[in-house]
């Protein structure tokens, strides 16, 4: 809760500075609805969904007959919870092995999720192993094995420029050989209407289940958190391809506010897992759907 | 599931039955429509208001061009401040800063500065100067080793020493290698960071005050969302940028960052990049007339897009998209695409939707019924070719370009022409599959591509 919190301090600051001064206490207004879709625009909601929002939120004002800015807190609050399910747990036990296949656009902040994922679950007493599938950019590998000594973890590599079905495989052969149960795999960031590169990542997943008949078991998009509504076809297009099972949302540290989350969830029902909230190792935390909405709210 | 902004305007205006002035109704109703585009290309709020109201203040009482309905005045209004606002393509500028010229790439996690240092510096030796790389990334892992890794592979000088040295003194040292290498441009790689992060926001200062850059370029991701205003202006309020590089521009994000940065901090955009590739056709000068049909026209591109895929099995799209990829897009295929076109509706709507074809049309470049007929012609002459003919090209020679002339009751030089223009889709197609920048013909170079219709 404490990260969480410190995290998000900033993004709570510039949307609820905003809310607090919607909801101060006063009577609502046109001015009120006009703040509001502002507000939420700006948080990157999108059109649609603030349209939504504003639209529940002023049916319940009038239905219970609400007045004042300030009563209508709980009411915004409750209208964006229910936008979004909480997250299952991740289905990455009760097998000899499981397997996360991590895929996303370049630059959108994989290699590092993977880093602090791997430490995440090594720490909770799992015995983890990594792929570095990223064989095109220039040094992902490496950055990749820096992390994987960092949080003590293996990372089994080819060269740049070699076939990452193959690294794949290999991994997996690696794995199972050496007793690993759970292979967290990294890929090249591809931008989702690139076709020839989804293509590959259809590849990459179809290598996977061959090896391991239900795998993966969980595929983990990546979306950059100062992203806009681009993110809604990032959603689609990588659910299309890999059958994204789980979203992990970085660079929340900003000033960026994630509003993109909701519509995303909306559009392809794949539930937040993760948001990334800093720079160290410890700073990828799970989503809490009240936390994260609470948090746009709490006084600092 | 976007309604396109000229599609909009033009339902708005409809409905108000208006006439030859613009008037204010019209203008109030059309700004909620262009607000509404806006926003959904990313363009952000407070951005957005400042355009619609200088918009709205051109488009009261302006006069409609006898050629024009009054929305597509008011879209070549919105098209002219669209254009004036992102600017012209800001060329670098080293003037007062003595050799070697510093250039410091900065911006967010993620953006792309490594990746762009390294095709700014292919693109400077092209233009004929010495470019030279410094890694000072010294916070991300193996950053350092990408930098060294693509300057490698392009064969450009570079400096790098690690990780353990404070970015600053890494970048002091590195220009005095530059000097010694007699470069005259040293391009700076520098960490990704936030622009609230005061330690590291600090760092930068003092590489600036080190280094008198002649230029300091903000990265910026086109995907880039509202929040595009919060990194420009907190990146420029604190060490002052001067000009600014959108990356991935080959995704399909509407690109309103752009304009917000632009607008916000009132540098220069200055060139635009795609994918990871380290090439001289990855990154190029900024094109503000393509940024500004992507904001203002992407949606039409996509209605021509969805209608034509309702019309289409999945299975056969999907055959389609792969003989594209392929290049096995035959004159069969193209004899189905052209069918398919046609019953989407007249020509003139179906090129309406089109970026840049609508303001044709509009210039009177276009003549509908000339269009027509041309592809009414294109149409006959693969109705007289054989199956075998359409499926293998090559093997048309005289004696069957003969025949298929007599067949559609043209010349043999109209045979030639559907020929050239498959030619030039097939070429197309091959840039795309490249995932270079298709040079759409027609669009960019005028009408003369299009003699085949």
């Amino acid at each position: 809760m404490g990260i969480f919190k410190r995290g998000l301090s900033r993004t709570r600051q510039s949307i609820s500075g905003r809310i607090s001064q919607i909801l101060g206490n006063t009577e609502i207004d046109e001015d009120t609805w006009d703040d509001l879709e502002a507000t939420l625009i700006q948080a990157d909601l999108g059109l649609e969904t603030t349209d939504t929002v504003v639209d529940f939120v002023k049916e319940t004002v009038t239905r219970e007959g609400i007045t004042r800015t300030n009563q209508m807190n709980e009411v915004l609050k409750s209208s964006l919870t229910a936008l979004i399910d909480p997250p299952p747990p991740l289905n990455i036990t009760g097998r000899d092995l499981s397997i996360i296949l991590v895929v996303g656009v370049n630059g959108s902040g994989k290699t590092t999720s993977i880093a602090k994922l791997a430490h995440r679950f090594k720490e909770q007493g799992r015995n983890v192993i990594l792929a570095a599938g990223d064989t095109f950019r220039a040094a992902a590998i490496e950055q990749l094995q820096r992390w994987g000594e960092r949080a003590g973890v293996p990372v089994i590599a080819n060269q740049q420029g070699s076939d990452p079905g193959a690294v794949v495989y290999d991994a997996i052969q690696a794995a199972q050989s050496r007793g690993h149960d759970l292979l967290i795999i990294d890929t090249a960031g591809r931008l989702h209407n690139n076709y020839n590169l989804m293509r590959e990542l259809e590849k990459i997943k179809g290598v996977i289940s061959k090896a391991v008949p239900d795998a993966p078991h969980e595929v983990l998009l990546v979306l950059d958190g100062t992203t806009g509504q681009n993110a809604l076809k990032q959603g689609q297009k990588f659910a299309e391809s890999s059958n994204v099972t789980g979203l992990v949302i970085t660079k929340l540290d900003g000033t960026s506010r994630g509003g993109m989350i909701f519509s995303v969830f909306t559009e392809i029902g794949a539930p937040v897992q993760f948001i990334g909230l800093g720079e160290g190792i410890d700073d990828l935390v799970p989503f809490d759907v009240n936390q994260f909405v609470n948090s746009l709210f709490d006084e600092s | 599931m976007f309604e396109s902004l000229s599609q909009r305007l033009q339902n708005t205006f409809d409905r108000l039955g208006s006439g030859r002035v613009v008037t204010e109704q019209d203008v109030k109703d059309a700004m909620r429509d262009v607000r509404m585009a806006l926003l959904e290309a990313d363009v952000a709020l407070p951005i957005v208001k400042d355009f619609v109201s200088r918009v709205r203040e051109r488009a009261i009482g302006a006069e409609v061009h006898k050629t024009l309905r009054p929305h597509e005045q008011v879209l070549k209004i919105i098209h002219e401040e669209m254009r004036e606002t992102l600017g012209e393509a800001g060329r670098l500028n080293f003037s007062g800063s003595t050799k070697p010229h510093v250039i410091m790439m900065v911006g967010l996690q993620g953006s792309g500065k490594t990746t762009s240092a390294a095709k700014l510096a292919m693109y400077l030796r092209k233009e004929g100067r010495e470019p030279f790389l410094i890694a000072a990334d010294t916070y991300r892992p193996a950053a350092v080793d990408q930098l060294v890794t693509l300057a490698k592979q392009v064969n450009m000088p570079y400096y790098e020493e690690g990780i353990s040295a404070s970015p600053p003194d890494i970048v002091k040292r590195g220009l005095a290698a530059a000097k010694e290498a007699n470069a005259s441009v040293a391009i700076v790689d520098t960490a990704g960071r936030l622009q609230i992060d005061e330690q590291l926001m600090r760092e930068l200062e003092e590489i600036k005050k080190r280094t008198d850059p002649a230029e300091i370029l903000l990265v910026a991701d086109a995907m880039t969302g509202q929040e595009a205003v919060n990194i420009a202006t907190g990146f420029n309020e604190r060490i002052g940028i001067t000009g600014l590089i959108l990356t991935k521009i080959d995704g399909d994000a509407r690109g309103g960052a752009a304009l917000s940065m632009r607008a916000v901090t009132g540098v220069p955009i200055k060139f635009m990049g795609t994918g990871e590739k380290i090439s001289l056709d990855t990154f190029e000068q900024f094109h503000p007339e393509r940024i500004a049909d992507r904001i203002l026209g992407m949606g039409d591109v996509m209605t021509l897009i969805e209608k034509a895929e309702s019309l289409y099995e999945e299975e056969e799209a999907l055959r389609l998209q792969k003989k594209m990829m392929e290049n096995n897009f035959t004159l069969q295929d193209f004899l189905d695409q052209l069918r398919k076109i046609r019953s989407m509706g007249p020509i003139s709507k179906v090129m309406g939707m089109l970026p840049g074809m609508s303001k044709m049309q509009m210039q009177g470049m276009l003549d509908n019924e000339e269009v027509e007929s041309r592809i009414s012609k294109v149409e006959a002459i693969l109705n007289s070719m054989t199956i075998t003919e359409r499926e293998r090209p090559k093997i048309l020679n005289a004696s069957r370009k003969k025949r298929i002339a007599r067949g559609s009751g043209v010349e043999v030089r109209d045979v030639n022409d559907v020929i050239k223009q498959y030619r030039q889709m097939q070429k197309l197609m091959d840039q795309l599959r490249k995932g270079r920048f298709p040079k759409i013909p027609g669009l960019t170079d005028g009408m003369d591509s299009f003699e085949g219709f």
